[in-house]
C-alpha cells in the first residue's frame, strides 16, 4: 500500500505519535515491574539505617536532608546572609515548617 | 459520510500543501512549539517520578525523628531524653542516632557520615556509597575506590584517621546512599570529638502509628527544646519540595507559558499578507466561510499535534532514559558530589491530558479567530491587500 495523498501521511503520523505515546505507557509499566527489585533495594536500606531524606544533591545541609531541616538552615552564615545555593531555589520549605501546619 | 469525510480529507491535503508552501516559517514554528511542550512535559514527568520514588521509598522511614533545637538551630541531643520518651506510653523503642556531614578536603566533596552499631565491632572499617567511590582531585581523571582501598580522614582535632573501604552500596541505591559513608560508632566519635552521652537525634518506633500525633505532642511537653519530625513530615517533604507551584519548576512553567503566549499572540493579531491573499483567492473561487474555517483549524491541529508528540516522547526520552541532563546542572548546583540516578518512569493519562489541553487546544483555536476575520471580509479587498 502507498501514501499517495498527504493527509494519509498526516494520518499515519498521528498514528505513529499516538503508538509512541503508548509505547511510554507500556515502557513505564515494564520498567516499573523491572525495578521493583531494586526499589525494594533502596526501602531495605532506608529501613535498616534509618534514612530520612534522597540524596538529590549534596551542595547544602537543608538540601540534602529537607526533611530534617529547620527554617534557619539555610541562612546559616549569618543573619542577614540570603539563601545562595542553587538548590535552595528548586526546592521549597517542608510543609511542616510552613506556618499554616503549625511549624516553627 | 463518505462525502463528508471526503471532503475533510481534500481540505486536509490542500492544508498541508499550503503549510509546505511556507516550509521555513512552519518548520522553525514546529521546532518552537515542540521544545515548549518537551520543556513542560520535562518538568512534569520529573517532578512527579521523584515524587513517586520518594513515597515509595520513605515509606521505610522512621516512625518519629526527635531533634533537639537551640537558638533555632539544630543541636546535639543529650541521650539522657531517651529513658523520658520510652516512658511513655505507645513509645516501642527510642535509639540515639548519629550522623552529620564532613567536607572532603581532597575532592571538596559533601559526605553524609552516619553510624551504623553493626559496624562498632569492626573498627577503622566504613561502607560507601557509589557516590563517594567515585571520589578523585578536582581536575584530575577518576579513580574509582574499592574494597579495602583506603580514605584518610582529618578529624576536628587535626589528626588524620584513616579508614578502611569494607564495603560498597550497589550503584542502583544511589538515590538514597550516593554520598553515605556508614561509620562505626568509636570512628565516628572519635572524627568529630563528639562527647559520649550526646546524639545527633533519636529514631522512634511506636506501637500503633495512629498515636504518632498525641505521643510527639507529649514529647514536646516533656522536652520543650525538643522537634518531633514524624514520616508523614518527611513523605509530604517530598510531595511539596517538587511541587509545580514553587521554587525553579514554576519558573520554567512561567517561561514556557509566556513563550506559549507570544506564539499563541503572533497567531491571534493576525495573518501574514500572503496567507490574508491566499483566503480571498479561495473565497472567490467558491470556497464557503465554513470551508476555510476547516482549512485553518486542520492547520493548526496539524502544528500542534506533531508538536505535542514529539515533545512529549523527547521529554520521556530525556527524563527516564537520559536522566534529565537539561536539569542537572539546576539539581547539581556547586554540589561536587552528585547522585547517578535513573528515575523508575511513573507517568499517567492525566498528566498527557493536562498537556493536551494546555497547549494543542489554545494553538489550535487561537489559528481559527484571526482566519474567521479574514474569511469574512469581500475577496477583493483581500486580494488587493
Amino acid at each position: 500500500m502507498t501514501l499517495q495523498r498527504k493527509s494519509d501521511i498526516f494520518f499515519c503520523s498521528l498514528l505513529i505519535g499516538a503508538l509512541l505515546i503508548c509505547l511510554m505507557f507500556a515502557d513505564a509499566a515494564v520498567s516499573q515491574r523491572l525495578d521493583r527489585k531494586w526499589i525494594e533495594e533502596r526501602r531495605a536500606i532506608v529501613r535498616v539505617l534509618a534514612l530520612t531524606d534522597l540524596c538529590l544533591t549534596t551542595e547544602a545541609r537543608y538540601t540534602r536532608h529537607p526533611s530534617m531541616a529547620d527554617l534557619h538552615t539555610p541562612f546559616q552564615d549569618h543573619p542577614l546572609s540570603l539563601d545562595h545555593f542553587p538548590s535552595g531555589a528548586l526546592m521549597l520549605p517542608p510543609p511542616h515548617l510552613q506556618p499554616q501546619d503549625g511549624g516553627e | 459520510m463518505m462525502g463528508a469525510l471526503e471532503k475533510q480529507r481534500h481540505i486536509l491535503d490542500f492544508t498541508l500543501s499550503s503549510l509546505g508552501r511556507r516550509k521555513g516559517k512552519n518548520i522553525a514554528l514546529a521546532i518552537v512549539y515542540t521544545f515548549v511542550i518537551f520543556l513542560l512535559a520535562s518538568v512534569l514527568f520529573l517532578s512527579d517520578a521523584l515524587k513517586q520514588e520518594a513515597g515509595l521509598i520513605l515509606q521505610e522511614a522512621p516512625e518519629m525523628v526527635v531533634q533537639r533545637l537551640v537558638a533555632g538551630r539544630q543541636d546535639l541531643i543529650p541521650t539522657r531524653y531517651v529513658e523520658a520518651i520510652k516512658a511513655i506510653s505507645g513509645v516501642q523503642s527510642v535509639e540515639p542516632r548519629l550522623w552529620g556531614y564532613y567536607n572532603d578536603p581532597f575532592s571538596g566533596a559533601n559526605y553524609t557520615l552516619l553510624v551504623n552499631p553493626e559496624l562498632n565491632n569492626h573498627p577503622g572499617a566504613i561502607i560507601i556509597g557509589s557516590g563517594v567511590s567515585r571520589r578523585s582531585e578536582p581536575g584530575k581523571p577518576q579513580q574509582s575506590l574499592r574494597k579495602n582501598d583506603h580514605i584518610p580522614f582529618k578529624t576536628s582535632g587535626g589528626e588524620v584517621l584513616t579508614l578502611q573501604v569494607k564495603g560498597l552500596f550497589p550503584s542502583a541505591s544511589e538515590l538514597v546512599t550516593a554520598d553515605l559513608i556508614v561509620i562505626s560508632e568509636p570512628d565516628f566519635r572519635t572524627l568529630f570529638a563528639l562527647p559520649a552521652g550526646q546524639a545527633t537525634d533519636l529514631v522512634l518506633k511506636v506501637r500503633n502509628t495512629k498515636e504518632l500525633a498525641t505521643i510527639a505532642a507529649k514529647i514536646a511537653q516533656i522536652h520543650p527544646d525538643s522537634r518531633p519530625i514524624l514520616r508523614d513530615d518527611m513523605l509530604r517533604t517530598y510531595a511539596a519540595v517538587f511541587d509545580w507551584r514553587g521554587g525553579v519548576i514554576l519558573m520554567v512553567l512561567s517561561c514556557v507559558f509566556f513563550a506559549f503566549i507570544i506564539l499563541a499572540w503572533d497567531k491571534a493579531t493576525g495573518l501574514s499578507a500572503e496567507e490574508k491573499r491566499e483566503i480571498a483567492i479561495l473565497k472567490a473561487i467558491g470556497w464557503e466561510t465554513s470551508d476555510i474555517l476547516l482549512m485553518k483549524f486542520w492547520e493548526g491541529a496539524a502544528v500542534s499535534l506533531t508538536a505535542f508528540f514529539i515533545g512529549i516522547f523527547l521529554a520521556y526520552l530525556h527524563v527516564f532514559l537520559a536522566s534529565s541532563p537539561l536539569f542537572t546542572p539546576v539539581l547539581k548546583g556547586w554540589s561536587v558530589l552528585y547522585p547517578q540516578f535513573r528515575l523508575t518512569p511513573h507517568i499517567h493519562v492525566y498528566q498527557i491530558a493536562v498537556l493536551f489541553f494546555l497547549t494543542v487546544i489554545p494553538y489550535t483555536v487561537v489559528t481559527i479567530v484571526p482566519s474567521w476575520r479574514s474569511a469574512t471580509i469581500d475577496p477583493d479587498a483581500g486580494m488587493r491587500m
